[in-house]
């Protein structure tokens, strides 16, 4: 059993079998509570039915991309975490989880390629192109940060195809307000786990974007 | 050997990574990683940087400190973690990495104030740096204040009571003074960070060559002992900083060398000579006759030298902890969660949020 954390959009936790059964998650209303609300979620989880950490197999975090302080939080939970229980610890990419969610309604309506997009804040956002297969989505194109008007014309699922319908040329209505779930992320790592992919064992947080550093440029004259 | 709670602390409010371990006041561990040398081309703190920094040496510095203590996690006690003041992304990382491990281990977690726990370290035995008195033997002494200046803040505590009664008598209303050190360095063409740069240059220096200005000193921020002005105790370093800009550019427009290190000498003496002159008088008013100096700029050697001198003319005990204790570090927030949990105070909610401008009157959330 893997316990998932993402934090990448909103702060989520699950409790994944290796069977692909979901048996209890948590995900905040908000984007800006990571911090609080996560750790908090995870006790409640294993405490509700009885588990402790001695009961996982593994913990697997979404790396992003997102938000830095977002997904910061996510990252160093599950590190230390992993630390604290001596766990094998998992990264996977958080859009895998939306590609997850989207891949029936993909399949049904006869997309065989498709773009997830969630909110990158500043007018972007952050994608990745996925092909449908017969074992489920597999990712082929990014992940990228981008303004929406950019990408190529491909049906687009998520937040940031809601965020950005007018510039898209085929955003998906009903997974407009879709963002990266645990529980989800938890699903697609047992999706990937059972066509023999083994799961990453990086967490290194897809920032994707450099920090807003400058170097100073020649000093202003303080009489000027 | 002390006896007491076995205490984990972790910071990281700006570019040090820091955990401690500690039992009772007795130090086991004090392990710190620092971001500074990615920060040197910026000639700042860049918060992204510290905090990209902090995630990645996290588990890296606790397992070190945790080997250097030789315990393990379910020995402990409690859990201690910085949860404000500073820089939001920063503290952030250290804050949550905390709560899991309160969650992995079952732990009470205790929220701690950074600038409280700058005092805090004063409780460790052999804390001290020699020819300055050293920890507080006898406990903590009746009338305590603390200095604490470093590139994230400079403030006159009172302390009445460690871990329940702590007052801020005054603070820096701009920039903090290691913060003007490392403008000031950049002005001067002197490498980052400025505090060691600055001390070194200005050794050279003759402090008299320029006459700059000591901030909120005039008599409408004053006032008097009875009636105190609005910023009696406050400080404010960004006029000395467009000063000393101005000094500079007045010989670049003549075309003559700027003499960098009577510059450097005159900017430490106005620094010194205002923190130290505030920090004493503040003594002198409110009854404080132990004086602890903290915070990384505590390493300046002006600094030390006039608080020392100011501190001895004034009947003041000074205390200054070693440096490796006075800069930002884990063992200082493990120090002063020792003390919280000793006197029974109950952990922090889980749910705690990191507050970047936490006040010195919340010792622990
Ligand atoms: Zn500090």
């Amino acid at each position: 059993m893997l316990l998932c954390l993402d934090s990448s959009a909103v702060a989520s936790a699950a409790l994944v079998t290796g069977g692909g059964e979901v048996l209890g998650s948590f995900a905040s209303p908000d984007t800006r509570s990571h911090a609080e609300v996560l750790a908090p979620a995870v006790r409640a989880l294993l405490a509700d039915r009885g588990l402790t950490g001695a009961d996982l197999g593994g913990i697997l975090v979404g790396t992003g991309p997102g938000p830095f302080t977002g997904l910061r939080a996510g990252i160093a939970t599950a590190r230390a975490l992993a630390f604290a229980w001596d766990l094998p610890l998992h990264g996977l990419m958080s859009l895998e989880a939306v590609a997850q969610d989207a891949a029936g309604a993909a399949r049904a309506a006869g997309h065989d390629e498709f773009l997830v997009l969630t909110d990158a804040r500043r007018k972007e956002v952050y994608w990745a192109r996925f092909a449908l297969a017969e074992d489920g989505p597999r990712p082929v194109g990014g992940p990228g940060v981008a303004a929406a008007g950019q990408l190529p014309e491909l049906p687009a699922y998520g937040r940031g195809a809601g965020l950005y319908a007018d510039r898209l040329a085929r955003p998906v209505a009903e997974f407009a307000e879709a963002q990266p779930t645990a529980s989800s992320l938890g699903l697609a790592a047992v999706r990937r786990a059972a066509r023999g992919e083994a799961l990453s064992p990086d967490t290194t947080p897809l920032y994707l974007r450099e920090s807003d550093a400058k170097v100073p440029g020649p000093r202003k004259r303080a009489s000027a | 050997m002390t006896d007491g709670p076995l205490v984990l602390g972790i910071e990281s409010s700006c570019d040090e990574t820091g955990v401690g371990v500690v039992r009772g006041r007795t130090l086991l561990a004090n392990t710190v990683s620092s971001s500074m040398d990615e920060h040197v081309r910026f000639g700042g703190v860049i918060p992204e940087i510290a905090s990209r920094a902090h995630l990645d040496a996290m588990v890296p510095t606790l397992r070190a400190a945790l080997d250097t203590a030789g315990v393990a996690l379910e020995d402990l006690d409690a859990i201690a973690v910085t949860s404000g003041p500073g820089l939001s992304g920063a503290l952030m990382v250290g804050v949550a990495a905390a709560k899991a491990l309160a969650v992995a281990t079952g732990k009470p977690l205790y929220a701690i104030n950074h600038l409280v726990a700058h005092v805090g370290v004063g409780v460790l035995e052999d804390s001290g740096i020699e020819g300055f008195q050293g920890a507080f033997d006898d406990g903590l002494p009746r009338g305590l204040g603390a200095l604490l200046v470093s590139g994230g803040h400079t403030e006159i505590l009172a302390v009445e009571d460690l871990t329940r009664d702590v007052r801020l008598l005054g603070a820096t209303l701009d920039d903090a003074a290691g913060e003007a050190y490392d403008k000031v360095a950049r002005v001067l063409g002197l490498d980052y960070p400025g505090g060691p740069a600055i001390d070194a240059a200005a050794r050279r220096g003759d402090p008299t060559a320029f006459r700059l200005p000591r901030g909120l000193t005039a008599g409408k921020y004053m006032g008097s002992a009875e009636k105190p002005g609005p910023h009696r105790y406050d400080f404010s370093f960004s006029g000395l900083k467009t000063a000393v800009a101005r000094v500079v550019e007045a010989y670049e427009a003549e075309g003559e060398p700027v003499p960098v290190e009577d510059v450097a000498a005159s900017f430490q003496e106005a620094v010194a000579d205002v923190i130290t002159r505030k920090a004493v008088l503040a003594c002198t008013e409110q009854g404080l006759t132990t004086l602890l100096l903290g915070g990384g700029v505590a390493a300046n050697s002006r600094l030390r030298e006039l608080t020392a001198e100011r501190c001895a003319a004034h009947g003041i005990e000074l205390v200054v902890p070693k440096l490796s204790l006075c800069t930002d570090n884990g063992a200082m927030v493990a120090a002063l969660a020792a003390r919280v949990v000793a006197e029974g105070r109950a952990p922090s909610d889980l749910g705690f949020a990191v507050d970047p401008s936490l006040p010195v009157t919340t010792v622990s959330v």
